[in-house]
């Protein structure tokens, strides 16, 4: 099925977070988290700011992230949506 | 339109990963459907404007994304979900992470601001190049790191987890440390 082949083909691609250099621009990063500490009235973080996440908290990070969004992209294509599509590909 | 069958079965195929991205966008299934309807319409009535060979995919987030800001200037108050509706969205939870951490997942996920939530998506759950995401958001590439970057950030503060102590300090000692305690 060429639907399948195409979720599969997302899936297969999906390497990009574990493969991002850790804060590669600290002085906005340090501003926002500032900002950010502001906005929900916390104290800044009280560890370092610039504490580098470790591979694992990355990978725990990418898994929840992608378990989340893959409920969803399981669910598939509902009924009235490809009943949509294939009817707007006939029309002229 | 007669739309070429190679093309539909491409449009088709992304609606499964543009319905999870509408429903991170909406946090409401019903409004992330009409929005996936939406695009669609919008999609195929300017098919031509499609190249074929180029990303279907990023052409239609593109598409959802556009459609959404436009949509979400006017409704702003309704799109905010503090409350995470976003959970009751998903008919079930992941069978690999327990409960508890998924649903503290989602909430710390709902807190990010729009832009980081968003370029967290494209780049870690739904498989583009930071290329492709700056192309979708239309921001530049060093832009979308640095959103991704901070939403990652975030979530460890919030989710209390970070590359030093896994597992370590807990809240409470946590909050102690920073509001100086008692010496």
């Amino acid at each position: 099925m060429g639907e399948r082949d195409k979720a599969d083909d997302m899936k297969n691609r999906r390497t990009n977070l574990e493969a991002l250099p850790p804060e590669p621009d600290k002085p906005e990063s340090e501003r926002l988290d500032a900002e950010n500490g502001n906005a929900t009235g916390r104290q800044p973080s009280p560890h370092k700011p610039d504490v580098r996440l470790g591979r694992e908290v990355q990978a725990r990070i990418g898994q929840q992230l992608r378990a989340l969004y893959d409920d969803v992209v399981n669910q598939g294509v509902p009924q009235h949506i490809n009943d949509l599509i294939r009817k707007l590909s006939e029309q002229d | 339109m007669k739309l070429d069958p190679a093309i539909r079965e491409q449009v088709l195929g992304t609606v499964p990963s543009l319905r999870a991205f509408a429903i991170s966008l909406c946090g409401n299934i019903d409004r992330a459907d009409d929005l996936v309807q939406e695009t669609l319409l919008r999609a195929l009535s300017h098919i031509d404007s499609f190249e074929p060979g180029t990303n279907m995919p990023a052409w239609l987030f593109t598409i959802l994304r556009n459609l959404f800001r436009s949509e979400y200037r006017k409704r702003r108050r309704e799109v905010e979900d503090a409350d995470g509706r976003y959970a009751e969205t998903l008919k079930s939870h992941p069978e690999q992470t327990g409960r508890v951490e998924f649903e503290e997942f989602r909430t710390a996920l709902a807190k990010l601001p729009q832009d980081q939530r968003e370029a967290l998506i494209l780049v870690g759950a739904s498989g583009f190049s930071y290329e492709d995401a700056a192309s979708i958001c239309g921001c530049a590439v060093g832009t979308i790191k640095s959103r991704v970057n901070r939403a990652r950030t975030r979530l460890a503060d919030l989710l209390a987890i970070d590359s030093v102590d896994d597992f370590g300090p807990d809240r409470a000692t946590r909050a102690v440390l920073a509001g100086g305690g008692r010496n």
